[in-house]
């Protein structure tokens, strides 16, 4: 069996990104393994533009962004397969592809990143009660068929969840000459940024309804009817709210999930996320696997992804070189506000400062982020605005660590 | 007194504009030009695919290099439909100078070999 010092796996933009900064941090064997036919995942069928504006201070469409790393790759000649699907994954790090090109093939490896990305959830996920018809799709694959396949999906069409991707697919298919005729969303809120409400929805006239989710999808072959209605507090259906909506296109915008079935085959321990348990290496429970971007956690903005992606490929650097020191770990844990806080603990030992991210249960104003150990303040930060939909980072820095005598906490206290 | 949300970056600020034109609640310069703009000549960057004509089954995806009229959107995009190229396509290739004569080219934004 070939030995490798690091296996990525994904090509997107964690994968390419951690891939890079191994290499700059003095890696050389190095194997990226991608799926599909190109580089650059899911940004591939991400043709609108906003991308950039953090990593390369400007505004980049998908594809453009995605080039950027795809020169850089060739640049530095770092060796990747295409169409090498990830079939298996070992605790001792074998990995098992199979390609059309190379058959059945299992590589050792000293460590690997996972960047595998995340998938959608389907009808089947939110239970969607009425009729299994033709015509209901998630919005990634919908995006899928229009950017790249260059098929429309429907002439007359409704959109559940106002998630980022519903609204950018709101907005592609009305330009396409398609009929958005509404997107609703079960939430009081919408977790989609504001600039894609406005320049995806209110510059089309499309109407967005609040607390209101498919109460009853009906079609005998293709989807005929969606009917919407509001709901309760407890997101329970209020009967008698009915709206119908002669359709025969449903999109689905209903969430993201990471994807990581080949971490379940390891055991390895997932989080509240529904990604990897990590330290502040981005290295998960399994000495040696790292993981990074939406496979680790849903981001909000990609030039994140790549930051997050470049801090998994330093730290296998660090790994390969026997750096990282695993005396004594803390957890680090949600506390008053937060749904969930990355990492999960924190080796005391550091190299760098760590950057906390975590998210808020739901919008709030005027609130001071406490980062405690015990009763001593590590960190303290005064937020004006906190919304669900807006990753948070702060930093620690190393040194404080000494301080932390024991877990370190995360939480909001109202101002 | 008008509120805009900007759409400059993903912050999403919700702008104020009084009637003398000053602009509050932004967080970046980039804020109080966009208002302006948006209230005197509102403009959008479009993007859009199209055919690779040597390829099987292959598009290729597009941009407007400057912002157009707001209201020009869907003639612009009947335009777009028009338009194809022959691989290999690189980023920032013209397809089609000024297109209806609004000073913006329709320009590839993927490459392919």
């Amino acid at each position: 069996m070939k030995n490798i010092d690091l296996i990525i796996i994904g090509s997107g933009a964690a994968g390419m990104a951690a891939a890079i900064e191994a290499k700059k941090n003095g890696i050389d064997d190095i194997l990226i393994l991608e799926k599909d036919n190109c580089l650059g995942g899911i940004l591939n069928q991400c043709i609108h533009n906003g991308f950039g504006l953090t990593e390369f201070k400007e505004e980049l469409t998908g594809p453009e962004y995605l080039s950027r790393f795809v020169e850089q790759v060739k640049q530095l000649n770092i060796p990747y397969k295409l169409n090498a699907q990830v079939i298996d994954l070992s605790k001792d790090k074998i990995v098992t592809y199979s390609s059309k090109e190379d058959g059945l093939v299992s590589l050792k490896a000293k460590a690997i990143i996972m960047a595998t990305g995340c998938y959608e959830r389907t009808a089947g996920a939110i239970m969607l009660p009425g009729d299994r018809c033709s015509g209901i799709i998630t919005a990634g694959t919908a995006q899928r068929y229009l950017n790249i396949n260059g098929m429309m999906v429907g002439k007359r069409v409704v959109i559940l969840g106002s998630g980022d991707i519903g609204l950018i697919m709101a907005r592609r298919l009305t330009l396409e000459g398609a009929k958005v005729l509404c997107v609703s969303e079960i939430m009081p809120y919408s977790n989609g940024l504001n600039r894609n409400i406005q320049q995806c929805l209110v510059d089309f006239d499309i109407p967005l309804y609040l607390s209101r989710t498919v109460s009853k999808v009906v079609g005998k072959n293709r989807l005929e009817k969606v009917v919407l209605s509001a709901v309760d507090k407890n997101l329970q259906i209020i009967p008698g709210t009915e709206m119908e909506f002669e359709c025969d296109t449903l999109i689905l915008s209903v969430g993201l999930i990471p994807y990581i079935s080949l971490l379940n085959y390891i055991d390895c321990p997932i989080s509240s996320t529904k990604g990897a348990v990590v330290n502040q290496y981005m290295e998960t429970m399994i000495d040696g696997i790292f993981t990074c971007g939406n496979c680790l956690h849903v981001h909000d903005v990609v030039d994140f992804v790549s930051d997050e992606a470049r801090l998994a490929g330093r730290s296998a650097a660090l790994y390969l070189n026997n750096m990282i020191k695993k005396n004594g770990k803390i957890a680090l844990k949600p506390g008053n506000g937060l749904s969930y806080v990355l990492p999960q603990f924190i080796l005391e030992d550091s190299l760098e400062d760590i950057i906390i991210k975590f998210r808020v249960r739901q919008p709030v104003t005027d609130q001071v982020v406490m980062v405690k150990s015990g009763d001593t303040v590590l960190i303290k930060v005064i937020k004006p605005v906190l919304i669900p939909s807006e990753m948070v980072m702060i930093k620690l820095s190393k040194e404080k660590l000494v301080d932390a005598k024991e877990e370190i906490v995360v939480s909001l206290e109202a101002r | 007194m008008k509120e805009l949300t900007c759409i400059i970056c993903p912050r999403g600020c919700r702008l104020k504009i009084d009637d003398q034109m000053n602009v509050t609640g932004n967080s970046c310069p980039r804020g109080p030009k966009y208002a302006i703009a948006e209230l005197t000549n509102p403009t959008r960057t479009i993007t859009s695919s199209i055919r690779v004509t040597n390829r099987p089954y292959t598009l290729v995806s597009v941009k407007t290099d400057k912002p157009i009229p707001k209201d020009k959107m869907f003639d612009v995009m009947k335009e777009i439909d028009k338009l194809s190229i022959a691989a290999p396509t690189h980023i920032g290739q013209i397809v089609k100078e000024n297109i209806l004569g609004l000073d913006s080219n329709i320009i590839i934004t993927k490459n392919i070999d």
